[in-house]
C-alpha cells in the first residue's frame, strides 16, 4: 500500500468544482486510488474518482487528506493528484 | 375545449405551439422487488446504462453553458456516473430490490450525508436528487424532468415554475409561459417580465391543452385562445409591429411635461450593462443578494465592492439605488439566516438580520461606500425589511458612519407604509417594495396560485397603503417615493402611481417603453383622476377595469 498525503487548496474547501475536476483526473488512472482524512482508518477509505465521496468527506480548506493506493506503480499518478488538491482552483 | 382565461402578468400577444412541462417524476414503490423475468445482473447493466446516457445528457448540456451553471452542471454529470452511487445500488439490486427502487434509496442516503454537512454541501444534495430524478425518468423511458428540449420554439405550459426550472430558461426556446397554478408575484411572472416573454398564470385547464396544440396567448389580458384563426393572426402581427415601435427616448414624463424617471431593477453587473444598454436612466433597484446566492459564506469587503462597482461602472454619472442584503424567505443565504423559521416571510429578514448577525450590514455598507468612492455614480443605499421608526434611525446611523450620505428604506412592512411620517424622517428617500407590501397587506403567500386574486397591486387596501406612505413622506419632509415591485412596470398600474404621488418608477428594464408610451398619453391630471377612480373602487377587478377604461392607449398598443 502507497500513499500521498495533501492539504487542500482551494478556499471553499472540496466542493463541487475542485471536486469535480480531481475526480476527473483520478478517474483517468487505470489505478484504483481511495481518499479519506488523515487520522481516519485505510479500510473506511472511499473511492477518489466518486464526486460524491468527495464532497461527502467534507473537506475544507487547510484540511489533510490521505492518496492510497495497493499498486506500487501508482506513486507519480498520487503526486499528480495531491497537486490537483493543492491548487486553489477558486482563484481564477 | 374552451378558451381558457387567466391572469396576464406580462404583456404580449403570440401564437405557438405548445409544450408540457413534464410531469415531476413520481417515487418508485417502497421495497420495490426485482422482477422475477429481470436478473440482477441485467437490472444492474440497464442501471449502468441508464445513468450513462443521463450523463452524457448533463455534458451535453454543460458544454452548452457558462460560468456558475457550466461548473454546476458537470458537477452534476459526473454524479449520474459516480462510482459509489451505482456500487451502493447494486449492492441493493443483489439484495433484491428493482433497479429503480435501489437507485431512489441510494441517492436518498448521499442526499442526507451532504444535507447534515450543512452550507453548500447541503445544497448540492438538490443535484444528487435531480439527477437520481433523471435517472428513474430514463430506466421508465419517460421524458427528463425539467424544461423540454425542442428543435423549433414554443410556448411552456406547467402547474407552476420553480427558480430551479426558470434559471435554464432560454428565451430563444421558450416563446411564452402559460401556468395553471402561480399568481401575479410568482416567479414565472418575475422571470417573464425580465425576459419579456408573454405569460399567463393561474390558467385552470391549462394542463389539459392537447400536447402540440397550437395556441394564442394574450399576456395582458390573461387570455388562451386554443384554435386561433385569423383574428387571432391580425392580434399578434399588430402586437409586434407595435412592440417592435416601442422605443424609449431616455426620459419619462406625462402628456404635459411632468417628469416620472423611469428606472431600471437590477440584479448584478449583467443585468445593469443590459438596462442601461436598454436605455435606462438610473438603477432604482440594485439587489444585492443576487450576486450571492452561490456562497456558504459572507463575501469579503473585497468582492462585494468588486462585485458593485461593475453595477456602478454600468451607471456612470448616474443614480444607483443600492437595496442592501435582503436575505431570508424565497431568498435564503445559509450563512445568515434560519431556514428552520417557522414563518419565514415574517422572520428575521432583510434588515433584521443585523439583529442576528451584527457587522454583516456594517461590512456591506463600507463595501458599497468603497465601491461609489471609485466610480462616478452617484450612490443611493437603502435596507428592506424596515418596519419602526427606531430602525430608519439605526440604518441612518450606519450609513452616515460608511460615509453614505443618501440613505433610505423600503416600504415593504404595512407598518412603515400606515407610520410613514416617522419612518421616513431619519432618511432621504422611500421606496415601495409592493410585492411583499401586497402580500402581507392581505395576508396572501405570495407563492400560492390558490390566492393569486389577493395578490394584487389592484387591491382596494394597498391603493389605500400606497397614498397613505406618500402622504406621510410628504409630512415627514418631503421626502420622494418610489416604487421599485412589479406593479411600476404594469403600465395602467403606473398611471395610477403617478397620480397617486409616486415619484420615480423602477421595473424590468423591458418594460420601460411600454409604461413610457402610455405615460405620455395622459397628463398628470389625469393620472391624478384615473387615481382617484382606483382608490374608490370597491374590488382589485372593478380598480383594475375602470382605470383600463380610462387609457384607450392600452388596447392599441396590445398591453
Amino acid at each position: 500500500m502507497i500513499e500521498r498525503t495533501a492539504t487542500i487548496g482551494s478556499s471553499v474547501g472540496l466542493h463541487a468544482r475542485p471536486a469535480a475536476i480531481f475526480a476527473e483526473a483520478a478517474s483517468d488512472y487505470n489505478f484504483d486510488i481511495t481518499i479519506a482524512r488523515q487520522g481516519e482508518p485505510a479500510e473506511d477509505a472511499g473511492d477518489a474518482s466518486s464526486i460524491l465521496t468527495l464532497m461527502g468527506l467534507g473537506a475544507g480548506h487547510g484540511e489533510v487528506v490521505v492518496l492510497r493506493s495497493e499498486d506500487a506503480g501508482a506513486q507519480a499518478a498520487l503526486d499528480a493528484l495531491a497537486a490537483v488538491l493543492e491548487t486553489d482552483h477558486d482563484a481564477s | 375545449m374552451q378558451n381558457l382565461k387567466g391572469v396576464g402578468v406580462s404583456p404580449g400577444r403570440i401564437i405557438g405551439t405548445i409544450r408540457h412541462m413534464p410531469q415531476p417524476v413520481q417515487e418508485p414503490h417502497a421495497e420495490q422487488r426485482l422482477s422475477p423475468d429481470v436478473s440482477a445482473e441485467d437490472a444492474i447493466a440497464q442501471l449502468k446504462a441508464a445513468a450513462g446516457r443521463v450523463h452524457e445528457q448533463l455534458k451535453d448540456r454543460a458544454s452548452h453553458a457558462q460560468g456558475d451553471a457550466k461548473a454546476v452542471l458537470e458537477a452534476t454529470a459526473l454524479m449520474a456516473k459516480d462510482s459509489m452511487l451505482l456500487k451502493t445500488a447494486a449492492k441493493k439490486i443483489t439484495a433484491g430490490i428493482c433497479a429503480e427502487r435501489a437507485i431512489w434509496d441510494a441517492a436518498q442516503t448521499v442526499a442526507t450525508q451532504l444535507g447534515a454537512l450543512g452550507g453548500y454541501m447541503a445544497e448540492r444534495a438538490t443535484d444528487v436528487l435531480d439527477v437520481r430524478q433523471r435517472i428513474v425518468a430514463e430506466l421508465r423511458g419517460a421524458p427528463a424532468p425539467g424544461i423540454p428540449h425542442s428543435d423549433t420554439p414554443f410556448i411552456l405550459v406547467a402547474q407552476d415554475l420553480a427558480p430551479a426550472d426558470t434559471a435554464t430558461l432560454d428565451p430563444a426556446q421558450v416563446l411564452a409561459l402559460l401556468t395553471s397554478e402561480g399568481g401575479p408575484q410568482s416567479h414565472t411572472a418575475i422571470i417573464a417580465r425580465s425576459l419579456g416573454l408573454p405569460a399567463v398564470v393561474a390558467a385552470a385547464g391549462a394542463e389539459q391543452i392537447p400536447a402540440d396544440a397550437e395556441i394564442y396567448v394574450d399576456g395582458a389580458t390573461g387570455e388562451i385562445h386554443l384554435e386561433p384563426g385569423q383574428p387571432e393572426r391580425q392580434a399578434a402581427e399588430r402586437w409586434q409591429a407595435s412592440a417592435q415601435l416601442q422605443s424609449f427616448d431616455g426620459t419619462g414624463a406625462t402628456a404635459d411635461g411632468h417628469a416620472v424617471p423611469l428606472l431600471a431593477n437590477v440584479g448584478g453587473a449583467d443585468s445593469a450593462r443590459r438596462a442601461a444598454a436598454d436605455g435606462a436612466e438610473d438603477v432604482g433597484l440594485f439587489r444585492t443578494e443576487f450576486c450571492f446566492l452561490e456562497r456558504d459564506s459572507e463575501p469579503s469587503v473585497e468582492e462585494q465592492a468588486a462585485a458593485y462597482a461593475g453595477v456602478f461602472d454600468a451607471f456612470a454619472g448616474k443614480k444607483v439605488v443600492v437595496r442592501t442584503l435582503d436575505a431570508g424567505a424565497d431568498k435564503p443565504l445559509p450563512f445568515l439566516t434560519d431556514s428552520t423559521e417557522p414563518n419565514p416571510a415574517l422572520g428575521v429578514r432583510g434588515y433584521r438580520t443585523d439583529w442576528s448577525n451584527p457587522g454583516v450590514l456594517q461590512r456591506q455598507l463600507q463595501a458599497i461606500a468603497r465601491a461609489a468612492a471609485g466610480s462616478s455614480a452617484e450612490v443611493w443605499v437603502m435596507a428592506p425589511m424596515i418596519s419602526t421608526v427606531e430602525d430608519s434611525e439605526a440604518f441612518a446611523r450606519m450609513c452616515a458612519d460608511a460615509g453614505l450620505r443618501t440613505p433610505g428604506v423600503m416600504i415593504e412592512v404595512p407598518s412603515a407604509a400606515l407610520n410613514s411620517r416617522h419612518v421616513l424622517q431619519p432618511v432621504q428617500f422611500a421606496s415601495l417594495g409592493t410585492n411583499d407590501l401586497t402580500q402581507y397587506a392581505m395576508a396572501a403567500d405570495r407563492q400560492l396560485g390558490s390566492l393569486a386574486a389577493l395578490n394584487t397591486g389592484w387591491q382596494p387596501a394597498v391603493l389605500q397603503l400606497v397614498k397613505h406612505a406618500v402622504d406621510g413622506a410628504q409630512l415627514a419632509g418631503q421626502r420622494p417615493v418610489g416604487v421599485c415591485g412589479e406593479s411600476a412596470g404594469d403600465p395602467a398600474m403606473a398611471v395610477v402611481l403617478v397620480g397617486l404621488g409616486v415619484a420615480t418608477l423602477s421595473m424590468s428594464a423591458r418594460s420601460i417603453p411600454a409604461v413610457s408610451s402610455v405615460l405620455r398619453s395622459i397628463t398628470l391630471a389625469q393620472a391624478q383622476e384615473l387615481a382617484k377612480v382606483a382608490l374608490n373602487a370597491r374590488t382589485a377587478q372593478e380598480a383594475q377595469q375602470q382605470v383600463r377604461a380610462g387609457l384607450p392607449i392600452l388596447d392599441q398598443l396590445g398591453l
